[in-house]
């Protein structure tokens, strides 16, 4: 049982480091300058959105901390060390669940954690069912993937990024292929978990209020070259309302700076 | 239960429409033999042994060569989907001999290996080889990069990845191959088997050919039944099973 109370203890969260950092991708109809010199801080424990519109950067951004690729220049440091490549240590959630359709629910789960050493059969099983209860999808841990609606898929996918107890949370805009109502409820979740499981957590989306309403701090994108043009600190108490009046004011000063910034084609961001 | 009447009543509505033509004397009965002749010659068949013994020799060379197939051909098709280079050599032959009919296998067959059971088996193999390792390495290319990237970030990598991520993603896919391939196998099982007389094994293919010699138009008839039903069972018990796991964990099902 040690061995399991050790393993569900809380990690102290990472500190992220962005430094410098610039990417190009070439196409056949030329080159993508996705990031220009972006350089950001992330403190430990703390909870950071990326906003912008599409093509501004913030996405490539997420999978070179994440270490799923890796920059032309700069480079992004984790509690000071240089990160090379993906780690258990700063776990990604995806648009789409990414979830595995040939494994149940809880074989899902256990995927990373039976790359990890020193767990055995049981260990593993009762990690998993800890974080499926976390979510909230306990009664479902033997049903398929597809059986399941959009919001359970990503309560899972965000078990599943849980489980091998990572310091760090990177999500790429994992609530917008869900309903409103759906969505809700999982900055309900999130911040809840949050708050519980002391991660550091950097959330990519291009939904302005949804940013104000989860973050600590919302970091604002321009595209092309991808830039980093304004910060804002959210102070309110949390958990946050996503319909309250005072979290309506932070959204409409960043979307009133995201428009200043843009230029008029590239406007396709909610409020 | 239902649908089991249903396939009943249709074949034996099937063979009674049979018989009454061979009544009416529509074709004459040197061409075409009556249900009823057919039926004993699967009496007479089963008793004296020729029937399921041919079936054996036939079901070994099949099932042999087809298991060959596989374990070569599976791999294949993964090393084609991950190497340029492989799809560049091995992936160009592939298609090539895959438009290839296996029974133009057989002269060259029979003149490398004799009247021999390699010279079946190799025919087997060519038949078959292909389709699966086509099939596999397209299966490999449908899957969603995001399904190897999510593996990625939880510690997942090279062969790893690769049984336990790409593998299984590609699994209905290589399924159909792995369908195709075993009906590829069956074809030219029987076209070598009628094509090629070899001492060590009398299969279904060899019953059938002297049939036509011996002009026993119910051995014909009977033996050919008999191929059809092998070929229904291994679908139904082979297949059926994989695919309905499939269908359910994909939720590809029809309701």
């Amino acid at each position: 049982m040690t061995g399991i109370a050790e393993e569900l203890r809380n990690v102290t969260p990472e500190k992220l480091a962005v430094d410098r950092v610039s990417k190009t991708f070439r196409t056949n109809r030329g080159s993508v300058h996705a990031l220009d010199n972006v350089s950001l801080n992330v403190h430990e424990g703390e909870f950071v959105c990326l906003v912008g519109p599409s093509g501004c950067g913030k996405s490539t951004l997420l999978s070179i901390i994440a270490g799923l690729e890796s920059p032309d220049g700069g480079q992004v440091l984790a509690d000071g060390k240089p990160v090379t490549g993906p780690g258990r240590e700063r776990m990604v959630m995806f648009q789409e669940s990414a979830l595995f359709p040939w494994l149940d629910v809880l074989d899902n789960v256990l995927f990373g954690l039976k790359l990890k050493p020193n767990l055995n059969r049981n260990e593993r099983r009762e990690v998993a069912l800890f974080y499926l209860k976390l979510v909230g999808l306990d009664k479902f841990i033997h049903a398929n993937i597809h059986e399941l609606s959009g919001g359970m898929k990503q309560r899972v996918a965000l078990a599943r990024a849980l489980a091998p107890n990572p310091r760090v949370l990177l999500m790429d805009e994992p609530f917008a292929a869900l309903d409103a109502l759906t969505r809700e409820q999982l900055y309900g979740d999130i911040q809840r978990i949050w708050a519980e499981r002391k991660k550091t957590i950097v959330f990519v989306t291009h939904n302005v209020r949804e940013a104000a309403c989860l973050g600590d701090r919302v970091v604002l994108f321009s595209p092309h070259p991808g830039r980093i043009q304004e910060q804002f600190e959210v102070t309110l108490p949390r958990p946050r309302d996503i319909n309250s009046v005072d979290l309506a004011k932070y959204s409409t000063e960043i979307t009133r700076a995201l428009k200043l910034h843009l230029k008029p084609e590239h406007t396709e961001v909610a409020e | 239960m239902k649908r089991w009447l249903i396939a009943i009543l249709f074949f034996v509505i099937l063979i009674g429409i049979w018989e009454y033509l061979v009544r009416r004397e529509t074709w004459s009965p040197v061409l075409v033999p009556s249900p009823l002749d057919v039926g004993r010659y699967f009496v007479t068949s089963i008793q004296d042994k020729t029937l399921l013994e041919a079936s054996y020799v036939t079901l070994k060379r099949l099932v042999l060569g087809y298991v060959v197939s596989l374990v070569i051909g599976l791999p294949l098709g993964l090393l084609n989907a991950r190497f340029k280079f492989c799809e560049d050599t091995i992936g160009v032959l592939a298609l090539g001999l895959q438009t290839l009919p296996s029974v133009c296998w057989a002269p060259l067959a029979l003149l490398w290996f004799g009247q021999t059971e390699t010279a079946m088996f190799f025919i087997v193999i060519m038949g078959s080889l292909w389709s699966v390792t086509l099939a596999t390495d397209a299966g490999v290319r449908s899957v969603p990069p995001i399904y190897a990237r999510a593996a990625r970030t939880m510690g997942s990598k090279g062969f790893h990845t690769w049984l336990k991520v790409i593998f299984p993603a590609s699994l209905p896919f290589i399924m159909t191959g792995m369908k195709q391939g075993w009906a590829f196998a069956w074809r030219s099982l029987m076209a070598a088997e009628i094509y090629i007389t070899i001492l060590t094994g009398f299969g279904l293919g060899h019953l059938l050919h002297y049939g036509r010699e011996l002009h026993a138009m119910d051995a014909v008839v009977g033996i050919m039944i008999v191929i059809i039903v092998i070929g229904l069972l291994a679908d139904k018990i082979l297949f059926s099973p994989v695919e309905r796991f499939l269908h359910r964990r994909w939720g590809t099902a029809r309701n």
